[in-house]
């Protein structure tokens, strides 16, 4: 059976400006063509002929970036926002976990408002009344039920709004997004929520940015791109190409500032302001002239994941022949912690001697890093401290991860546990 | 036509939640108030002594039906001010109550038409509760009550109807055009003397120009008001013809109102 029938379905946003609002005006009071004059002067695709189904009794996650168009489908299933052309077919109640509480009146109280916002969801009073004391007491509010809602905090004011969504009862129920901002207590009872919705077997349609969650109760999940369906799959498959993406995109605007890097590096500017973590000094008795970060197999590369290696490479020349040199690299995170650091003679390497064009390599077999990112100094400088060419901070990378570990760098780590412990081991992925 | 039927027939279906916004902005209103709803009793009351100190006191009334008694006259004033106000602060709440509520609209789906009719069945329920000071006031000045009163139900009828299309025609185009809001300020203003509230349709200036009174007879205000001063103030009969063209005209206005509401509607969510 099918819960939720989306065919072909395109939704075109109006951008009116305000002159074309004046000739509006003037033209439906000159001409009375009231219809006509109000055609937009900009459109805007929000969905382009996005097409799919959903099971009843499934779950079904939808992952994009922001504007990708996600509420908007969210918001065409609720019948809130018109499709452009296409069709919506729902099969049962639907109930929205879109915006929780919209629509509560600050100025009356806990009580007044969870009927008020109950009929709006569809609920009829004598429905409510039948489900007031577990709406109450799910959002944890039995002694401020009657105090006005302006009185109640943010946390309040949300878990009355779930409260009351979640007990609309649905047949389908569409989320989105309204778990970012719940504390750590109320997020998992809403979690549980859910859950028993997925045991019961009635569908959701579950929006969030949240991939791990989204990996974790999805069965199918949809990869919206700028109102396209991109993707329809296994959670994995889909969260793994999104993020593939992500990546991509992020190594292009990398690249864009690696480009100005080389382009500053080369033309020689004292790279050097006060507002900026980047510096470049030293009088370049050995100077480095380009610099790469790459994979083992030698492409040049900004995103790496915190299990790869990475490869510095420094071009480096000397014009005279120079006996004391030292390489050094240095990875500091946003926070400007240095992360790692270190140099040819800290690792009693000696120098002997350097003239005309080289290449060093320095090689980390595996990044070990957490999510972030990072900035790279590379430098060449006698035994002495003395700079040759230093380069601070004028190189970035970024290490995107989805283990939700915390702290500076990631410690090498096995988990085992005696057999009267049972845990089911982490789904291994596919990289 | 049939399509606003079937809107007409689904939002019966949601009149518990008319109700409950209804009594939601009644409470919310006066909430913090130490008069409460009393408020709904003193505003008219002290707008009728305003008005009977200016046009009673200061400006004293010509006109033989007042006998040159302020209080009558006041009286008189009070019997088209306090349906006006009903009528304008409906129609300048309505011009902003979509964007006002832009949230709900954008979140949840309900009817939406519910948010104009909220506004004029509150300012209804705020006009019922000036009614007994105004039959209080009759009584006291007039010394009688008169069974004309009976009727009042069929004026409010049809001024009920007036305001639900007006609002719905202002409360829609106002989405597009923000510039209704000002216009329609003034208009108020100027609606409020081509009525004939402050001076009777009787009045000596006006039955000596043709003019005046086929412009009068324009307004369907001037029908209304003119049915609230013969219930209450002249204990007259109400004007059958008169009054059931404007009933008429303001099922056509409500018609017209609703199918460009109803035009509109699809905007709503993105325009507030």
């Amino acid at each position: 059976m099918i819960a939720i029938d989306v065919d072909n379905v395109t939704r075109i946003y109006q951008k009116y400006s305000a002159r074309h609002r004046f000739k509006t005006f003037k033209s439906a009071l000159v001409k009375g063509d009231l219809f006509k004059a109000m055609r937009a002067d900009e459109l805007v695709t929000a969905l382009d002929k996005v097409n799919f189904k959903v099971e009843e009794g499934t779950t079904f996650g939808v992952i994009g970036e922001n504007g990708s168009g996600k509420s908007t489908l969210l918001k065409i299933i609720t019948g809130i926002t018109k499709p452009t052309s296409g069709k919506v077919a729902v099969r049962g109640k639907v109930s929205a976990l879109i915006e929780l509480g919209a629509g509560f009146h600050p100025e009356i109280s806990g009580r007044e408002n969870v009927y008020i916002n109950g009929i709006m969801l569809g609920l009829s009073k004598k429905e409510i009344d039948r489900k007031f004391d577990e709406i109450v007491r799910f959002a944890q509010l039995e002694e401020f039920i009657d105090a006005p809602i302006k009185t109640y905090s943010s946390g309040m004011y949300m878990r009355l709004g779930f409260s009351i969504a979640i007990n609309v009862n649905p047949d389908i129920l569409l989320v989105d997004e309204v778990l970012a901002v719940g504390d750590a207590s109320f997020v998992p009872k809403c979690l549980d929520r859910i859950d028993d919705f997925r045991r019961r077997k009635k569908t959701i349609l579950f929006v969030s940015h949240d991939l791990t969650t989204v990996e974790k109760v999805c069965d199918r999940v949809l990869w919206l791109k700028e109102g396209k369906i991109q993707m329809i799959a296994d959670p994995k498959r889909a969260i793994d190409s999104y993020l593939q993406d992500i990546a991509e995109k992020q190594e292009e605007d990398f690249e864009i500032r690696q480009k100005e890097v080389e382009q500053e590096v080369e033309e020689e500017k004292e790279v050097e302001s006060k507002d900026r973590r980047e510096a470049r000094w030293g009088k370049r008795e050995v100077k480095i002239t380009k610099v790469r970060m790459t994979s083992l197999r030698g492409e040049e590369k900004h995103v790496f994941s915190p299990d790869e290696a990475m490869a510095i490479e420094m071009e480096v020349e000397a014009k005279a022949r120079i006996k004391d040199f030292v390489f050094g690299i240095g990875i500091f995170n946003s926070q400007g912690v240095r992360c790692y650091g270190t140099n040819t003679h800290n690792e009693n390497f000696e120098p002997q001697s350097i003239e005309g064009r080289g290449k060093v390599i320095c090689r980390i077999e595996r990044l070990n890093l957490i999510n972030g990112t990072y900035y790279l100094d590379v430098a060449t400088h006698k035994r002495d401290g003395y700079p040759y060419d230093y380069h601070r901070n004028l190189y970035t990378f970024m290490v995107s991860s989805l283990y939700k570990d915390v702290g500076i760098a990631r410690a090498e780590h096995t988990w085992s546990f005696s057999p009267s412990i049972q845990m089911k081991p982490p789904t291994p992925r596919s990289e | 036509m049939l399509h606003l039927f079937n809107n007409l027939k689904k939002l019966y279906k949601y009149r518990a939640l008319i109700q409950n916004l209804v009594s939601r902005e009644l409470k919310a209103r006066y909430r913090g108030t130490v008069l409460g709803f009393l408020w709904s009793f003193f505003n008219p009351l002290l707008l009728m002594i305003v008005y009977t100190l200016v046009f009673g006191f200061i400006i004293q009334p010509r006109d033989p039906v007042f006998e040159r008694n302020p209080l009558i006259y006041a009286l008189f004033l009070f019997c088209g001010v306090l349906p006006w106000t009903w009528f304008s602060s409906s129609s300048l709440e309505s011009a902003n109550v979509l964007m006002v509520q832009g949230n709900l609209i954008k979140k949840i789906l309900f009817p939406v038409e519910v948010l104009p009719i909220v506004v004029v069945t509150s300012n209804f329920i705020h006009f019922v509760f000036g009614l007994p000071i105004l039959f209080f006031f009759a009584l006291i000045i007039l010394k009688k009550f008169t069974v004309f009163m009976f009727f009042l139900p069929l004026v409010i009828l049809v001024q009920f109807v007036f305001s639900l299309g007006f609002t719905l025609l202002v409360s829609s185009l106002t989405v597009h055009f923000r510039d209704i809001k000002d216009i329609l300020a003034n208009l108020l203003t100027f609606w409020f003397f081509a009525s004939p509230i402050i001076y009777p349709i009787t009045f000596s200036t006006i039955r000596e120009n043709r003019w005046l009174q086929i412009l009068l007879n324009l307004n369907p205000m001037t029908h209304i008001m003119q049915g609230y001063q013969n219930c209450v103030f002249f204990g007259e009969m109400i004007r059958w013809k008169k009054l059931g063209v404007t009933f008429l005209v303001s099922l056509i206005l409500f018609f017209i109102g609703y199918s460009i509401f109803d035009r509109l509607r699809d905007s709503f969510p993105e325009e507030v």
